[in-house]
């Protein structure tokens, strides 16, 4: 309790946050940072309304697979994060296409990879504390080839989301009209699971394997709370995100305390801040109807 | 084998009149679809004429949705041929519109009427759609305020009444400028008052636009007054005529091979006999 105490007496320290943002490792750390507040916010509502956040969950835990594997061999985590979660959209989209198995499929196969993952670390003989971090995420560790990296597969992600927008919007808010006017689902669903997969694992990086849903869906959910409209949907979340994963960066700083602590707490209360904006404007749109109809 | 009443074409109003020349909206010839031993229909030949209304009915399993499925592109024939409007039926037809069953949206807060007409009009596209954004608001304007939905454009669709709803599914349709009009059950589920505006009002817009409509349904009433001809389907068999030709005693016998009576209670056909196999409504399976 003390050191909490202590680490949030220090959280508001400028002097020491202004001076920690002069370290090029800090300045790496946000970039990527912004790069994936920016890739998540605009997947995310869309991976709420397909309904895929345990996909995103098992994606993720098998980009810590790929990580800890890249990690034991002396390969670049990044990279290996990449392997996994690409792996993973394969599988899940191979095994899992019909939707009442989507779901137990992503359960057996992200408790094996997380199983695997486990046993690599173990077979690692480096200190644990760096093994760690690729659960709950560390900024120290983002260096600039990793930041080059995530930011042309930030910039793929995005191009490739953009010129496919409209058919993925359409099939996953009306895929019987979507299919009846020829947009082929069965080709957009593993190409967005493709996607998600290679931003959950930038996620890895920085917030690490377990707190990915953090930037991935909350800010999504927290967003179609407040609007109906797709395209403010996807403005909104990418704000949520960047302010998630950017002030998550920053709080942290002066206290030392684990930066996914930050990016969760934050991106948990817009959520919760979104949740009652929303019931209230549900109710007024309501009853907004209901006098027009009576 | 049961001899098929052919009809003459009857082009149903004026305003198509001086569309006969161009070609069929639907043209199906020869036409079979069977999965392996079972065959859903065969030697079908329908020609379906510009801003013609045919009701398709018949019970479940009857291939009532796998017709759209082929006239869409979708499910390809097994034998004969389908075209739309002159060319072959391919996937992806920009001549089609579809109106699917209300319960597709029935708690959807994620998307606006605007947004559902807009997908409707470009939302098959690749790319970014920057260009041309002003014409497609227009577009989606008109076509909201044909079906007098302006109003409530901007609200999200699951707080929408079913009949609002399918007020925007048929502006979604529509907003294609598209010359058939399929349509999936879209009554189901709807209230009887709004049952008959909503068919009402999508034959008013087919007519409007010189759309043909093909209008699978299992209730035939709320459609009685705007049907020019009926696809009656029964498996493996069928009849095409106008109501009177096919919704008679005599012929619905025949085409079930059983005694089927069918009778004119108020305005209302009351068919008796067939409801064994009426009377379950479940929709046969979604899109995979």
């Amino acid at each position: 309790m003390n050191r909490l105490a202590d680490a949030l007496s220090r959280m508001f320290d400028l002097g020491l946050t202004g001076e920690l943002l002069g370290y090029p490792f800090v300045q790496q750390a946000l970039l990527a940072a912004a790069a994936l507040g920016l890739v998540s916010g605009v997947l995310a509502p869309l991976v709420v309304t397909r309904r895929m956040s345990f996909a995103v969950h098992g994606t993720a835990e098998l980009a810590f697979t790929g990580a800890a594997a890249a990690l034991l061999v002396g390969f670049s985590v990044t990279l290996g994060a990449l392997g996994g979660a690409v792996l993973a959209a394969l599988l899940l989209g191979l095994l899992g296409q019909r939707d009442n198995e989507r779901d137990s499929v992503i359960g057996a196969v992200l408790s094996f990879g997380l199983g695997v993952g486990v046993l690599l670390l173990w077979m690692n003989p480096e200190r644990t504390a760096n093994k760690f971090t690729l659960l709950v995420g560390q900024i120290v560790g983002v260096s600039s080839a990793d930041v080059t990296l995530l930011g042309v597969a930030a910039l793929v992600v995005l191009v490739i989301t953009a010129l496919l927008y409209r058919p993925l919007l359409f099939a996953s808010v009306d895929p019987e009209v979507a299919a009846a006017r020829g947009v082929p689902l069965g080709v957009l669903t593993p190409v967005f699971s493709l996607l998600v997969g290679t931003a959950t694992a930038l996620g890895v990086h920085v917030v690490g394997a377990l707190l990915v849903m953090a930037l991935m869906v909350t800010p999504g959910a927290a967003a179609i709370r407040v609007t109906a409209s797709p395209l403010k949907a996807t403005v909104l979340s990418v704000v949520f995100a960047e302010t998630a994963a950017l002030g998550g960066i920053l709080l942290s700083l002066a206290p030392g305390v684990p930066v996914s602590a930050f990016v969760t707490a934050i991106s948990f209360g817009i959520y919760l801040l979104c949740r009652w904006i929303g019931g209230m404007r549900i109710n007024r749109l309501t009853r907004g109807s209901a006098a027009a109809t009576a | 084998m049961l001899s098929h009443l052919r009809t003459r074409k009857n082009p149903p109003s004026e305003e198509v009149a001086e569309a006969s020349e161009s070609p069929p909206a639907v043209r199906l010839r020869g036409a079979r679809l069977s999965y392996g031993q079972r065959v859903l229909w065969r030697d079908l030949d329908l020609d379906v004429a510009p801003g013609e209304f045919l009701a398709v009915l018949g019970p479940n399993g009857s291939g009532k949705t796998s017709l759209l499925r082929v006239l869409l592109g979708t499910t390809p024939l097994t034998e004969g041929s389908v075209h739309i409007a002159g060319e072959p039926a391919h996937r992806g037809n920009e001549r089609i519109g579809y109106i699917p069953q209300q319960r597709s949206l029935q708690d959807s807060l994620t998307l606006r009427g605007s947004d559902l007409v807009g997908l409707g009009l470009d939302g098959h596209r690749w790319g970014t759609g920057l260009r041309g954004r002003r014409e497609r608001a227009e577009r989606v304007h008109d076509a909201l305020r044909s079906v007098d939905a302006t109003d409530y454009a901007k609200t999200p669709l699951g707080l929408l009444s079913g009949g609002e709803q399918q007020r925007l599914r048929v502006a979604q349709a529509l907003v294609s400028d598209p010359r058939v009009l399929l349509c999936d059950e879209p009554l189901l589920s709807l209230d009887p008052s709004y049952q008959h505006r909503v068919s009402g009002l999508i034959a008013r817009q087919a007519r409007r636009t010189g759309a043909s409509v093909l209008f699978v349904t299992h209730e035939i009433n709320p459609v009685l007054p705007v049907v020019d001809r009926v696809l009656y389907l029964v498996d493996g068999r069928f009849r095409v005529g106008t109501p009177d030709e096919v919704m008679n005693s005599e012929t619905l016998s025949e085409l079930y091979g059983t005694e089927v009576e069918v009778a004119r209670v108020g305005g209302k056909l009351v068919v008796a006999g067939a409801e064994a196999e009426q009377q379950h409504h479940v929709h046969e399976g979604g899109w995979t």
